[in-house]
């Protein structure tokens, strides 16, 4: 059979990104307007994912410290944060979102550097919508009253946040603007494996003169963050993370009063019709599963394809992952970067050995890897079947499940059958068919003909096991006000 | 003609997508080695164009001279792919390319509009390659498509081909006026079932010419009427190339749409009058260290 050959001719050079920023050696936490040691001196590393090498050293909270970060929150809430006029309030976002782009190649370069996303994604994607997401709800802060008429709408207080490490800075900006916009201030857990952004942007804080207390950031691990949700002195959680971590946030919080949101896993399906436009299809596929190496909640990781298409798909997939370039995250023409840590390889790596055991085919890219750090392979399974691990497991990595469908009833029926419902694609040509789709998949975020857009005016959030409430929007104020 | 319906399926386009995927080729950052390597490529895959109606001898003269030799000696660069002219000036560019192995191409078929009856397009065909033209590109009748009257267009590419004897045959579709990514994916489609050698975006006389994402859609025509047939389609895109960062941009799509059987003068051209210019004044910055004004180069 003949076939397209990917080798080297015309070989890109290495283009990687310069770096005039250098991590600290050490990291301390932000607690009322300050950074500070922390009180039992002890700090743990954190590794260039690229290299597997610790390259600084972030403060463990203690207790204790949590405790002074909420008691910082608080007195900003009711002493500062909460008194002012809500346009004053907008003024500092907005100086935050301008700040964000000012330095905007520094924090790209520090996010690839310590979560190892391609610095295309990081400088392209992650932090133009830092600053975006900034300017948005800057500037609801002194249009509460349009946005909930007739309910005059009050802050809730302070607000404990905890967020993942797969997008370190952007998911620090769901949770931060929104709630400083309508009038709480937090406290901010960053995830064990990427501190290193939040930080700076607690730097931005400083230089925005930003009243000190309203936002606090305590770094640690798992026990950091059990430790802040269980707090008496915080009245709101929102986390974004793994559904069972959320699962037990959710019985900690209850009945204790506090307003919650859970944003967790997913199984999203991607289903492909036959009149789909077939070549971007293929393109939404992939940057449906391989965009910053799959971990990403929303990731189509299930691909239904219609059975008559199903073939000739397989082989586009299969041409397409060659060309994808694995390896240096800070190269800029690298497309899929370093696994964000040890244990999250482990997990992928475990799973992709279940899909082999339970007998589905790995079709996997010929691509080679960099000696040292975290590495995955883009790949995809073909006889994949619904009750594969693969099929039903968030794997959290480069790894897609190709499914077929016959009818679009199959299409529906496949595409529900998870515990999941965060987001899914449709592809056709065909507009009331997306239509007719849609409304019958339990999903938050449904795309046609694209995949994973974000904007901050779109609310973003799940169904069944993939959470509750909605960030983004309009929406997205809604757990941050008492109406 | 039996040919007709098409053998091969006419995917649908989505424009939205295709544009985002054209956009992401052009972030690839191309530098050092790989820049003088996609220079010098784009100029072995240049037809040097010259297509005015004050064209004269002399300017054919130092066109054809410019295209053997486009920098001097120390530059290592290649000579053009072709020379590519009205057919009044075929046989000047011939007898001034003799023994050189670059051949001549020549619009034909009443370029650029082609709004003429079919024979007179056939017979300004065989003139240029009497005349010692190589290569044909001819354009089709937009007219004609836009109508629906695709068997005609058909019939008229083949007949073209007939024509064309030896030479090879580079189809024109001024995609600037079938305006549709659908239209250009099924115009590609056609033109290669009726016997293209190549198939061309533009004449450069209509703007927009040759776009990133209309070329992709014809590249992976190409492609897959390879994968299906095995048959090795060239593709050029012309008009509206000034720039050596589009060269590269084009070369980065072609390498990673259909591989690197395409990275060759018989597969991909450019069709291009003053992008040399720019080409030249790179790869002199990558030999020389530093960019030097344009007035050192020649214009051929």
């Amino acid at each position: 059979m003949s076939d397209l050959k990917f080798g080297s001719a015309f070989e890109y050079a290495p283009a990687p990104e310069s770096t005039p920023v250098k991590l600290k050696k050490q990291y301390e936490l932000f607690i009322d307007g300050e950074f500070r040691a922390p009180s039992g001196g002890r700090y743990f590393g954190s590794v260039n994912p690229a290299t597997g090498k610790r390259h600084a050293r972030i403060a463990k909270a203690e207790p204790a410290d949590v405790d002074a970060a909420i008691q910082s929150a608080r007195n900003a809430y009711s002493k500062v944060w909460s008194k002012m006029a809500s346009s004053e309030r907008g003024k500092y976002l907005f100086r935050i979102a301008r700040i964000i782009q000012e330095k905007a190649r520094e924090l790209a370069i520090l996010e690839s550097m310590d979560g190892g996303k391609p610095i295309k994604e990081s400088r392209d994607v992650d932090v133009p919508l830092v600053a975006a997401h900034f300017f948005y709800y800057a500037g609801w802060a002194d249009k509460l009253d349009y946005a909930f008429p007739g309910r005059s709408p009050k802050p809730v207080g302070v607000a404990g946040q905890v967020i993942p490490w797969n997008f370190p800075l952007l998911m620090a900006a769901w949770k931060i603007a929104p709630a400083l916009a309508c009038g709480n201030t937090v406290v901010l857990k960053p995830a064990e494996t990427t501190s290193v952004t939040v930080m700076h942007l607690a730097e931005i804080f400083q230089e925005a003169g930003l009243p000190d207390g309203v936002v606090n950031i305590v770094t640690g691990a798992g026990d950091t963050g059990e430790y802040l949700v269980g707090h008496d002195g915080i009245d709101k959680v929102a986390f974004t993370g793994s559904t069972s971590v959320g699962k037990k946030i959710a019985e900690t919080v209850a009945g204790t009063g506090k307003k919650l949101t859970l944003e967790l896993g997913g199984k999203a399906a991607n289903i492909v019709f036959d009149d789909a436009p077939i070549e971007q299809a293929v393109e939404g596929v992939i940057n449906g599963i391989y965009f910053n190496q799959g971990h990403v909640c929303c990731a189509g990781s299930r691909l239904l394809v219609q059975e008559s298409i199903h073939d000739d798909f397989v082989a586009r997939l299969e041409r397409r992952i060659e060309t994808l370039r694995v390896g240096d995250p800070l190269d800029k023409n690298t497309d899929i970067g370093a696994i964000n840590s040890k244990e999250q390889l482990g997990r992928i790596t475990s799973l992709i050995g279940s899909g082999i055991d339970e007998g589905a085919t790995l079709h996997e890219s010929s691509c080679p890897l960099p000696d040292s750090g975290y590495w995955c392979r883009p790949s995809f399974f073909t006889n994949v079947s619904p009750s594969h691990r693969i099929a039903r497991e968030e794997i959290f990595g480069p790894v897609l499940s190709v499914l077929t469908f016959r009818t679009p009833a199959e299409a529906v029926s496949r595409a529900n059958d998870t515990c999941y419902g965060l987001s899914a694609g449709i592809w056709t040509d065909k507009g009331s068919k997306i239509f007719q789709i849609a409304d019958q998949i339990q999903a938050g975020v449904i795309w046609a003909n694209t995949f994973n857009k974000f904007d901050p005016t779109s609310p973003f959030g799940g169904y069944l096991e993939s959470g509750f409430g909605r960030e983004g929007g309009m929406h997205g104020l809604m757990p941050y006000v008492q109406i | 003609m039996a040919t007709f319906p098409l053998q091969q399926p006419v995917p649908l386009v989505d424009q939205v997508g295709v544009e985002e995927r054209a956009a992401k080729f052009t972030k690839r950052s191309i530098k050092n080695e790989a820049k003088a390597v996609g220079l010098k490529m784009a100029v072995s895959m240049m037809d040097l164009t010259t297509l005015e109606g004050a064209d004269s001898k002399g300017k054919v003269t130092h066109l054809c001279r410019k295209a053997l030799l486009p920098m001097a000696d120390r530059y290592d660069c290649p000579p053009c792919a072709a020379v590519c002219v009205y057919p009044n000036l075929v046989a000047h560019a011939v007898s001034e390319l003799k023994g050189t192995g670059i051949p001549v191409a020549s619009v034909a078929t009443g370029f650029p509009s082609g709004q003429y009856p079919l024979d007179l397009r056939i017979a300004d065909v065989r003139d240029a390659v009497s005349f010692g033209a190589e290569e044909i590109d001819m354009v089709i009748s937009r007219g004609r498509f836009l109508e629906g009257e695709l068997n005609e267009v058909f019939d008229e590419i083949a007949a073209t081909k007939e024509a064309c004897g030896k030479a090879h045959l580079k189809v024109i579709f001024e995609t600037g006026e079938l305006q549709t990514y659908d239209n250009v994916r099924l115009i590609s489609q056609i033109a290669i079932e009726a016997g293209a050698d190549f198939i061309k975006t533009s004449t450069g006389k209509v703007s927009p010419a040759a776009t990133l994402p209309v070329t992709l859609v014809m590249v992976e025509t190409a492609r897959d009427h390879f994968l299906a047939t095995g048959k090795k389609i060239g593709v050029k895109p012309a008009g509206g190339l000034r720039t050596a960062k589009q060269a590269l941009q084009f070369l980065v799509m072609v390498k990673e749409t259909v591989g690197e059987d395409w990275l060759t003068p018989e597969l991909f051209r450019f069709g291009a009058s003053s992008l040399l210019s720019d080409v030249e004044l790179q790869l002199a910055k990558l030999v020389d260290g530093n960019y030097q004004s344009a007035k050192y180069f020649s214009k051929g």
